[in-house]
């Protein structure tokens, strides 16, 4: 039988800690660019002039028939080269944060935008009809009436959005910055103790997205009550 | 910027010298293929069982079931896979590790512990659209099955299931789709798959964006072939009446 060792833990407390604040700060980028841009292409692409639902389109699809893998390869490829080149920053300056950021923006932008773009055809077209009889124009009503009311209904599924976006982020293993995943890995690699550490990091990530989630669960369940009543 | 583009490189022998570069390519898609296939196996007969058993009366099973799905839905898949391919062999019981570690050649073990892995990742996803097909059903139909003395297994078997599985079709081909972009995150354990020879051909050649291309468009085209032919399935398998029949 194995024998377990967790000593290198403790130890490793702040490494991991500075990795978990990589991870989150990668979700917190992504969450709030993603949704931004997604709104945007959620609205470009119900809108009736037809080049612009076709880059909308043709975004949404690329972007979600393209593993996040491959995503991320092409990101630390190019987006490193763009920054150097645009800021003229020193070939040795650390851009894979940044890399990262704007790859899984980019990315998540693609899902925010069907489910928004869901919540946004969810609420009646009387809701437009109306505000235009108001007299309000087409981005008054958007801004004013749809986007409102879409919005509470679609928090549920952003944040667990955010759940899954959480959990991709591991992937920038692949760029060995050091996240909580590539932090624990780093240790237990170092230490001999690749077993812990590895179920140590799902112990982790599992008690986080699993608290998020029900939380996710109980909000959904107080919005579902209140539109009941 | 000055690029040198390339597109022969696709044509000229590859470092392995049995092959070209187009030849890793090809070798790379059939792994992905092969590693999605059968880990969709795994993912539909799990995922209906533990689907089914999170509609069944019997708390204990439900119970059982529900954990099932936090657990396998709230581990990134990348630690799900290290779990698989670098921690499980070691707490095994000697012999079976030892027989893993030792009589397997490398390849095989990358790719049983991909497989697996992605098989119990996506059986979860399966799982909780089974319990929704299942769950969708109206509530008499259960009840006559067992008033017409159906066991509730029987009642399952002939009843509910054949029912919720023509409804699920159109979710479950989101979830085909998924384990195919899923994949690629076993080129993290050194499984040549698609992504992995993109990258392995950039070492190699100096020609990323070529390599890179070249591996974007074969994931597109997966994504194609894949949604075509579920289409096909979705139309054959639609039930007359439902939102969506014919």
């Amino acid at each position: 039988m194995y024998d377990f060792d967790w000593s290198s833990i403790p130890g490793a407390l702040p490494f991991l800690w500075d990795g978990m604040k990589i991870s989150l700060e990668i979700t917190v980028t992504a969450v709030i660019f993603g949704i931004v841009w997604g709104t945007l292409l959620a609205m470009l692409r119900l809108s009736p002039v037809k080049p612009l639902a076709w880059f909308a389109a043709g975004y949404v699809n690329l972007f979600r028939s393209i593993p996040l893998v491959m995503v991320l390869l092409w990101f630390f490829l190019i987006v490193p080269q763009l920054l150097r080149s645009f800021f003229n920053l020193d070939p040795n300056t650390d851009v894979r944060l940044t890399s990262a950021m704007i790859g899984f923006a980019l990315f998540e932008s693609a899902y925010y935008s069907e489910i928004i773009r869901a919540g946004i055809q969810s609420v009646p077209k009387g809701q437009v009809a109306a505000a235009s009889a108001l007299g309000m124009s087409y981005s008054q009503a958007m801004r004013l009436v749809v986007l409102p009311q879409a919005f509470r209904n679609m928090v549920p599924l952003l944040l667990t959005q955010a759940i899954v976006l959480f959990q991709d982020t591991s992937l920038v293993y692949m760029s060995a910055l050091a996240d909580f995943f590539g932090a624990a890995y780093k240790v237990g690699d170092r230490d001999g103790r690749l077993v812990e550490l590895l179920l140590f990091a799902g112990v982790v990530y599992f008690l986080i997205c699993f608290a998020a989630s029900q939380l996710v669960r109980r909000y959904q369940k107080k919005l579902n009550a209140h539109v009941a009543h | 910027m000055n690029y040198q583009w390339n597109w022969g490189i696709f044509l000229s022998p590859a470092a392995s010298g049995d092959s070209t570069y187009l030849g890793w390519m090809l070798s790379g898609l059939q792994t992905t293929v092969l590693l999605s296939l059968s880990a969709w196996l795994i993912a539909l007969a799990l995922g209906s069982l533990m689907g089914v058993l999170r509609t069944v009366p019997n708390k204990w099973l439900s119970g059982l079931a529900s954990a099932y799905v936090e657990i396998f839905r709230n581990v990134p898949l990348l630690v799900q896979l290290f779990i698989w391919y670098f921690v499980l062999p070691e707490l095994l019981p000697a012999s079976l590790g030892d027989a893993f570690k030792q009589k397997l050649d490398p390849v095989t073990q990358q790719f049983v512990s991909a497989m697996v892995c992605l098989g119990f990742f996506t059986s979860a996803r399966v799982c909780e659209q089974v319990r929704a097909g299942i769950n969708s059903l109206p509530r008499g139909q259960k009840n006559a099955g067992l008033a017409l003395g159906f066991t509730l297994p029987q009642t399952y078997r002939h009843v509910l299931l054949p029912m919720a599985f023509r409804l699920v079709v159109p979710p479950l081909t989101s979830e085909f789709l998924n384990i195919f972009k899923n994949s690629a995150v076993c080129s993290t354990i050194g499984l040549l798959e698609l992504a992995a020879q993109g990258r392995q051909l950039v070492d190699y050649t100096a020609q990323p964006y070529e390599s890179f291309i070249a591996v974007t468009l074969l994931y597109v085209l997966i994504n194609v072939v894949v949604m075509t032919l579920m289409r096909h399935l979705e139309n054959k398998t639609r039930v007359p009446g439902y939102l969506g029949g014919k």
